[in-house]
């Protein structure tokens, strides 16, 4: 019996981090603006094709 | 082509003889006068901002996207900024600021694509006293940190200018509201109600099947302390706004839906810290969480706010930040909070004066279109008084404020009390006029069931009465509404329709008057044909031959000037080379054709020029204070008249509205289109013309003190006063985003004819909201009946609860789909998806703003 109280304390730790990962992305703002992000990464991903292209024309 | 002249090179010209574009901007060059590494340039300003970005290394710009750049229109000299370093702006608009570093969060509208979001990320590559910055795309905003003592804020804007992302600055925002913390806390507060719900429902499962036994009896306890610990602060914190806001309704003696919600809640914890101490059960406090949950989820779902576009926007955002003072040493940008009565502003041509004033020098020429609505700019002799909110057209003028900004003629309108209502009308609502009769009822039932017990088994008799508390908490009932109406709002937004928020879904569902603006609203200037008149004044000059229609047209096309290219569009031209062209800002255009000197402009420039004008008698016909005027070869020939005419499909649109809602048309203009428009509109509805802002605010107020229910479509800030005292204000723009004034609803012009479908649209809403009702009362009545046996039990409120939250959200939402589906042939998964690039929006110079389309001009 005692085997579920331990189950319990486990996920209900796991649970609580996921609940303080998740109030400390609301707090830091990533809810804010879900918009560019998405937009950022796009310029992120070219900056690393020109690396490519710079690397093998070396 | 000829060769161009000096003058072409670095005036705003438009051909399109070079392949391929400018290499920045992507506007067509005229040949490859301006060309570096092999890449050519529409102007100087582009190739001078692909150096700079070359030099520090930012050339992967031009490899995100073909072309991002914006033209630069103007070289920006760091002096038109110089009155950003005045302590008293800074402290307006900055965010942040000590002695060594200063954040400030600029409105950008040039920002458009990837490429941008990359540039402005990267812009302390450009200078070293700029330090992180961030772009939020959707506000068009970017938040920059920046060393005072390295870089002035003056220095800052002008180099955003300078490679052509100019801060928009206006009066209003100076006095900024932050971005409010609403969303962050209802994210926690969502977060925290869903974490508690799914846990406590783990350990509930047992529960539901019965498989409790086979863990022993201690196991019940755990879960019920467990769930009374989870419950607590979704009780506390995430509905801490229901119990807030059924205090509120208490406090003023009414009952909205918020009531009986907070009844069921207090009513399922108390059963359930009842239930855990006398060891019965684990409580329900998972149905409570999910209740909770799903309840906010549904609030969240109905507070869409669009983040480019403000609904309660005062005259003040209408003015720019800042006008030219004339001083003793010369002249110097000034902000308008710092305006004083007897300053000499300098006025130039398109520019908006910000306090009432005395005409010192010069020919002023007010365009009052967008604050009285009158069609035709008016002509003011010096000495005469001028009032706020005009645009000057034509040269430069001097001024002296005779009135602070804040008591002009313009402000008083805001001073009236229709603006300092509150517009909520939430408490009218259609689900708390429900829930009123729904919470007495409850409360009803609720005693007599305690009472029916207490005689037969008063053991009974308590849990009989939280029982029925509990499953009448209308949780579906809070939902129909918040889904229906977030549904709709959002296919709107996506025909271009946005609404100030989801309750005027259903105040547009009441309306039975509306009340539409003429000028701007129903006309439209851009829209309006060109007549070319050449028998102004009396004097008979020659018909155009097709000749001179060619050099017309030819000369006119390379000018951005609206005029201009209304002109050009209306002509049937083939295109000539034009050498000497010039353009004089607030007069006209000149250039040379095939040896023949064309002007093309105001009559008093044409004058200056030496353009024998034919008899100075003024012209009978009053179109003709805008029009254009056209010499050739010093000779008078005529000019070009534009009208104001219907936007497409309104005669349509006032058909259909016609024979569901009583009409009024106000006008600021005057009578002469009285006629066409009593024909238009039909005998019975009321036309009425010269009408102050103030006359159209007490029309709409009569309207209403008969019973009416009025929508007040409008445009300008001269409807703004009626807009607000509307039940419903609409204010239709030409461009989403720009300025509009405070509204409940932002048309884009374009879906103006779409306004009888979108009003049945709104009433089919209402009704889903309606039948959502019926369903959740439904469930209640069948939930009560098993309360008030007393045969409630966590498993059948598990069950009941969520099931019939479940049925109100998919009805909800389909119908409204399908309704949608029906009325405009849009469907709901392209209605939630937006288009993530978006064209760029022009400067504010308000020029690019009607520039048409390339092809356009290629067709004309």
């Amino acid at each position: 019996m005692s085997v579920v109280i331990i189950l319990i304390v486990a996920s209900l730790a796991v649970a609580l981090l996921f609940l303080a990962g998740f109030v400390w992305a609301v707090r830091s703002g990533q809810y804010e603006d879900i918009v560019t992000p998405s937009l950022r990464v796009l310029a992120e991903d070219a900056k690393n094709k020109i690396s490519e292209t710079k690397s093998t024309l070396k | 082509m000829s060769s161009p002249s000096p003058e072409l090179q670095t005036s705003p010209v438009l051909a399109s003889s070079a392949a391929g574009g400018c290499f920045h901007c992507g506007e067509p060059c005229p040949d490859a006068a301006f060309a570096v590494e092999g890449k050519a340039f529409c102007c100087f300003g582009c190739q001078t901002v692909f150096s700079l970005l070359r030099e520090n290394g930012l050339g992967q710009f031009y490899e995100l996207n073909s072309a991002p750049g914006t033209r630069i229109r103007a070289a920006s000299a760091a002096a038109k900024w110089a009155f950003l370093d005045d302590p008293t702006v800074a402290e307006n608009l900055f965010d942040y600021a000590d002695k060594t570093q200063a954040k400030v969060t600029l409105h950008l509208p040039a920002i458009h694509c990837v490429a941008c979001v990359w540039l402005l990320e990267n812009l302390f590559k450009l200078h070293p006293g700029i330090g992180h910055s961030q772009v939020n795309f959707s506000r068009r905003e970017a938040a920059i940190t920046f060393a005072p003592d390295k870089i002035k804020f003056s220095e800052l804007v002008a180099l955003l200018a300078s490679i052509g992302y100019e801060p928009e600055l206006t009066f209003g925002e100076t006095e900024k509201i932050k971005p409010s913390s609403w969303r962050k806390k209802a994210w926690l507060q969502i977060g925290v109600a869903g974490f508690a719900f799914g846990n406590i429902m783990l350990m509930s499962l047992p529960f539901y099947f019965g498989l409790d036994s086979f863990n022993g009896p201690w196991f019940k306890l755990i879960a019920g302390w467990l769930g009374l610990a989870f419950a607590l602060p979704v009780v506390a914190f995430s509905a801490a706004d229901f119990w807030r806001a059924a205090w509120l309704s208490l406090r003023q003696r009414t009952i909205t839906l918020e009531v009986p919600i907070v009844l069921g809640l207090a009513a399922i914890y108390v059963s359930s810290v009842i239930e855990v101490l006398a060891q019965r059960g684990p409580g329900y406090c998972d149905s409570l969480c999910g209740l909770i949950f799903f309840l906010l989820c549904g609030r969240l779902f109905q507070k869409k706010t669009y983040d480019r576009l403000t609904f309660d926007r005062d005259y003040k955002g209408f003015f720019p930040l800042s006008v030219v003072r004339k001083h003793s040493g010369g002249e110097a940008g000034v902000a308008i909070s710092q305006l004083g009565i007897g300053d000499h502003l300098i006025l130039r041509n398109g520019e908006l004066l910000p306090a009432d004033a005395k005409l010192v020098s010069g020919e002023a020429c007010m365009d009052y279109s967008f604050v009285t609505g009158e069609s035709e700019p008016v002509a003011r002799a010096a000495g005469a008084h001028l009032y706020a909110g005009g645009r000057q057209v034509g040269g430069a003028i001097e001024v002296e404020t005779v009135k602070s900004v804040a008591q002009s003629y313009l402000a008083a309108l805001w001073n009236n009390e229709a603006f300092r209502k509150n517009s909520d009308h939430d408490l009218d609502s259609l689900t708390n006029r429900y829930s009123k009769r729904f919470t007495k009822l409850v409360i009803g039932i609720a005693l007599a069931a305690a009472g029916f017990w207490i005689f037969r088994d008063a053991t009974k008799a308590l849990k009989a009465f939280i029982s029925v508390l509990i499953v009448a908490c209308p949780c579906a009932l809070a939902l129909a509404a918040p889904l229906a109406h977030g549904t709709a709002q959002r296919i709107l937004a996506r025909l271009k329709i946005f609404l100030k928020n989801a309750l005027v879904i259903e105040r547009m569902a009441e309306v039975d008057t509306i009340v539409l603006d003429k000028t701007g609203t129903l006309t439209t200037a851009d829209a309006g044909g060109v007549e070319f008149q050449n028998a102004e004044c009396g004097v008979r000059s020659a018909e155009l031959s097709a000749e001179e229609t060619n050099w017309i047209g030819s000369l006119a096309r390379h000018s951005t000037h609206p005029n201009s290219v209304r002109i050009a569009r209306s002509l049937s031209f083939s295109n000539l080379p034009v050498a000497g062209f010039k353009e004089t800002p607030g007069g006209g255009i000149e250039g040379e054709i095939a040896g023949h000197k064309i002007l093309l402009g105001a009559r008093a420039w044409l004058k200056k020029c030496g353009v024998a004008a034919r008899g100075d008698a003024r012209p009978t016909n009053d179109k003709s204070s805008s029009a254009t005027s056209v010499a050739i070869d010093g000779i008078y020939r005529g000019a070009f008249a534009f009208e104001n005419s219907l936007r497409p499909e309104v005669a349509q649109l006032i058909s259909q509205l016609g024979g569901k809602y009583e009409l009024a048309l106000l006008s600021g203009d005057n009578e002469r289109e009285a006629a066409r428009f009593q024909k238009l509109f039909g005998a019975r509805a009321i036309l009425k013309f010269n009408q102050s802002p103030a006359d159209k605010l007490n029309f709409v107020r009569e309207l209403q003190s008969r019973g009416r229910k009025v929508m007040m479509v409008g445009d300008g800030l001269n409807d703004a006063g009626a807009l607000k005292q509307a039940e419903v204000g609409v204010a239709v723009v030409e461009q989403i985003g720009i300025f509009s004034p405070a509204s409940d609803v932002i048309l884009d012009a374009a879906e103006l004819p779409r306004l009888a479908r979108v009003l049945a649209f709104s009433r089919g809403a209402a009704r889903v909201v309606r039948a959502g009702f019926v369903i959740s009362a439904l469930y209640n009545l069948a939930g009560v009946s098993i309360a008030a046996a007393g045969l409630l039990s966590p498993i059948v409120c598990a069950i009941l609860m969520p099931l019939s939250s479940a049925t109100v959200v998919v009805f909800s939402c389909g119908a409204t789909a399908w309704l949608a589906q029906r009325a405009f042939g849009v469907r709901w998964q392209s209605a939630a998806a937006t288009p993530l690039l978006l064209p760029a929006q022009p400067q504010n110079s308000g020029v690019a703003l009607r520039f048409p389309p390339q092809s356009k001009l290629e067709a004309a």
